[in-house]
């Protein structure tokens, strides 16, 4: 099989990189083993909440030059202060234009409600969920609050007190359909995307709609779990029109519902431009010649190689086995053994308070100027790295994950154009 | 990644990703979903034969949740072999019927269209259904009058005259059902310039004995075919295709992982006819298409063992190579058939309702035949919406010149 570019793992990172690639006609394939970390979703896209020495950030455009400074090992110093905003305005454009209604400003970073009652800052959101323009403060007084009965992938009582602590006031329901009925036979997979699948279904949410009026009393705005449907995204908009008050969405515990529609809506997006989505293989072998890879070869592909001009290596950080640890203190990428950053004293990866910054969250793989991988120091020319496994960054405490897999991978596709 | 329990076991990280991938489990809330079945409980069924859960039968082994699964978890091979080592339920007459493939064609190709009239009768039907469980409403896939078998004997000395040579793993529904489907196969193979011959001896894959609790009857006639196919492979260096993706995912990995049957030496030589014959075209071979072939819109449906398998690609470049096929390409998502699964009176609401989706989706795509590797895909498709299917195969030799 012969193809332009391959990219392994099918991702967010993958899946933004494959878009714009095939949007310029490049025949792309991506390899992914198994579904991607985005059915963990929260519903909203960070592209910096923070930086490293703690300093909040509110305009991230503003703010990337300092973060340059203070961690230039950071996978946003290659993207390079001019190129930063170029590429967060083209991710949101692509995921736009896939399907996936974001809305937010790099200019402003806006907030989210966790699922545990916390405003957390964010770049994008999906429309249809909560977001605020404060840290402090929702923008609605009365709120009341609906849970689906027999949905223990929600707690309602840390919004219910979330919502005080803002200055609100919450009154709290439980839903009970009879179209849910059946699917509470079974505890245990009573789960969000089960759910969502029910209130696909027109009458359903209708249903939904008037059992929402009669009891919202005079709140002016109705919070719900993310399960308003999964063919469908706009169930928030439609029981909007329906109730005749704003409807909004909390993110659940996992799986995600916006984080598969995001999955579903790019992959699908890609395969419209022609992309072939090979799921469920993984890459296990590769040729290599004059430090260019000419192919890789799958479990499910066998001998056959998959050969191409560019490979984009972004198969993700540990979760998803882009980066493994073993027993001995050792750091690896298991597809091509490139170059990997860590620290090699085992102790010193992590932190004993949990909640302060973990040492190992930046290891990951080393990156030339270009964003290629590295063996032994030197380029390979024609693998690009890209997303969450890229060395030199904390997703977490510096609120930057999804701006690092999406614009790394925007970067990564950039290179490949150049040559071309 | 080295397998350090059987099927990966403990590299569930209980992240629920192949929870949203069960196609049983949305519509049926009896089945415990992959999750819960697989590797939870195998957990528990580990400590003691009494955690074993009657309701893993509801699982129709497409493995999806495989495909879903982020840690390689093979989470399907779990629960079909805690159904194969535990399970305790009185095998009976319907899953002996439905199992008994080969032998339930032999009684009835000679008989083929008296069969064919009588599983169509209203009263038959309702026998089936209350005697012995095979829901009333489905319909029976039409026998042919005269195996692929007798015809191909009569053939093995034109086909013996090629150069370069094949052998042909048929299948049950090829034989009993659609020689036609062996026989365009034979076409398009001759017209690349390869003979095709039989296998010395064939028996059913096993599959729907696998589905139906007759493990050790599967691994009986698995063993016989593995002799001949080793055979055909290791002495007369001749590769093994099937028309069939789930003949070819059952002789690959299932043989393996759930039989115990080793068949490493020959594995990567049991292929798929579309894939090898994509392999031959990639490779410089030609085929020349029939210029006043009648423009054809095909949706193709990807199997979910054609998805496991990885190579609904080679059907679908194939597809793509004829000049009168406007191609679309449907979703992958399960019929809901899983072999003789819908065929019982417990699972054809679930069946049905599974299939919903893409029985929709079938009809809003305008196409005029529906495109799938899997024979009982067809059936279900075939009786659950307005379109017939036809093997890509078929399409192929069809537009040939």
């Amino acid at each position: 099989m012969k193809f332009e570019t391959i990219i392994i793992g099918g991702g967010l990172t993958g899946l933004l990189c494959g878009i714009r690639l095939a949007k310029e006609g490049v025949r792309c394939a991506i390899v992914s083993t198994g579904q991607s970390a985005l059915h963990f979703s929260s519903g909203s896209f960070d592209l910096l909440n923070r930086l490293p020495d703690g300093t909040m950030v509110d305009n991230p455009i503003e703010a990337v030059n300092e973060l340059i400074r203070q961690n230039p090992e950071h996978p946003y110093s290659r993207i390079g202060v001019e190129r930063f905003a170029t590429l967060a305005a083209e991710a949101t454009s692509l995921l736009i234009e896939a399907g996936i209604d974001v809305e937010g400003d790099a200019l402003h970073n806006h907030f989210r409600l966790t699922p545990v009652g916390y405003l957390k800052p964010t770049w994008l959101t999906i429309s249809g969920y909560v977001r605020s323009e404060h840290a402090d403060k929702l923008p609605w007084q009365r709120i009341a609050l609906f849970n689906i009965t027999g949905f223990l992938d929600f707690h309602p009582q840390f919004l219910s007190d979330a919502i005080r602590r803002f200055g609100g006031a919450c009154s709290q329901h439980t839903i009970d359909l009879s179209a849910l009925q059946t699917l509470r036979e079974n505890p245990s997979e009573m789960r969000s995307t089960n759910i969502a699948r029910v209130f696909d279904r027109v009458e359903v949410l209708e249903e939904l709609a008037r059992i929402i009026k009669e009891s919202a009393g005079d709140a002016d705005v109705v919070m719900m779990p993310a399960v308003l449907g999964i063919d469908r995204n706009d169930g928030a908009k439609r029981l909007t029109s329906m109730v005749g008050r704003p409807v909004r969405m909390v993110a659940t515990l996992p799986p995600s519902v916006p984080g598969i529609q995001t999955q579903i809506a790019l992959r699908r997006y890609f395969q419209q431009l022609g992309g072939i989505y090979m799921l469920g293989d993984t890459a296990v072998n590769y040729n290599i010649e004059n430090d260019m890879i000419k192919a890789v070869y799958t479990v499910n592909h066998g001998g056959d190689p998959l050969f191409a001009d560019n490979f984009v290596l972004a198969t993700g950080s540990y979760f998803s086995r882009g980066i493994e640890t073993t027993a001995e203190g050792k750091l690896t990428e298991s597809l091509f053994g490139v170059d990997t950053l860590y620290l090699s004293e085992r102790k010193s990866w992590y932190n004993r308070d949990l909640f302060e910054t973990q040492p190992f969250e930046r290891f990951g793989l080393a990156a030339d100027s270009e964003q290629r991988a590295l063996r032994g120091g030197h380029s390979i020319r024609n693998l690009y790295v890209a997303g969450a496994g890229l060395a030199g960054f904390n997703a977490v405490k510096e609120g930057c994950g999804a701006g690092v897999s999406m614009l790394t991978a925007l970067f990564a596709a950039s290179r490949i154009l150049q040559k071309i | 990644m080295t397998e350090t329990s059987n099927f990966n076991f403990e590299q569930c990280i209980k992240c629920t990703v192949c929870t949203v991938y069960c196609p049983v489990v949305s519509v049926n809330p009896i089945f415990t979903g992959p999750k819960q079945a697989g590797p939870d409980g195998e957990r528990l069924r580990l400590k003691h034969r009494r955690f074993y859960d009657e309701t893993l039968k509801y699982c129709l082994n497409c493995k999806r949740c495989e495909v879903a699964c982020p840690s390689n978890v093979r989470i399907g091979d779990i629960i079909q072999s805690a159904r194969i080592t535990q399970d305790r339920d009185h095998v009976g007459l319907r899953e002996r019927v439905l199992a008994n493939t080969d032998l339930i064609g032999t009684l009835a190709s000679p008989l083929a269209p008296a069969v064919n009239i009588a599983v169509g009768l209203k009263p038959v039907k309702y026998a089936m259904d209350k005697v012995i469980g095979i829901d009333h409403r489905r319909i029976f896939p039409k026998y042919a009058f005269g195996t692929f078998e007798s015809w191909m004997k009569r053939q093995s000395k034109q086909q013996a005259t090629y150069a370069r040579q094949v052998s042909f793993f048929h299948g049950c529904y090829v034989n009993y059902n659609n020689p036609q489907l062996g026989k365009d196969l034979v076409k398009v193979m001759n017209r690349l310039g390869y003979g095709v011959q039989m296998l010395e001896k064939e028996k059913c894959c096993g599959v729907p004995m696998i589905s139906n609790g007759l493990f050790e009857q599967a691994k009986r006639q698995g063993e016989l075919n593995m002799v001949s196919i080793r055979k055909s492979i290791v002495e007369d260096r001749r590769v093994v295709l099937t028309t069939s993706s789930t003949c070819a995912f059952t002789l690959r990995d299932e043989y393996p992982h759930l039989l115990h049957i080793d068949n490493s030496e020959v594995r990567d030589h049991i292929e798929l006819a579309t894939r090898y014959i994509y392999r031959l075209l990639e490779s410089g071979a030609q085929l020349r298409f029939r210029q006043n072939a009648p423009k054809l819109r095909v949706a193709y449906h990807t199997a979910c063992h054609m998805e496991k398998l990885g190579w609904s690609y080679y059907s679908i470049e194939l597809l793509k190579m004829i000049p009168s096929v406007d191609l679309v390409v449907l979703d992958s998502q399960c019929c809901g058939i899983g072999g003789t699964y819908g065929f019982k009176k417990e699972n054809y609401a679930t069946s049905q309702a599974i299939g919903a989706d893409l029985f929709r989706k079938i009809e809003e795509s305008g196409c005029d035949v529906v495109a799938t590797d899997c024979e009982t895909c067809k059936w279900q498709i075939e009786m659950s919406t307005s379109k017939s299917v036809l093997h890509p195969l078929t399409i192929l030799a069809q537009v040939l010149e």
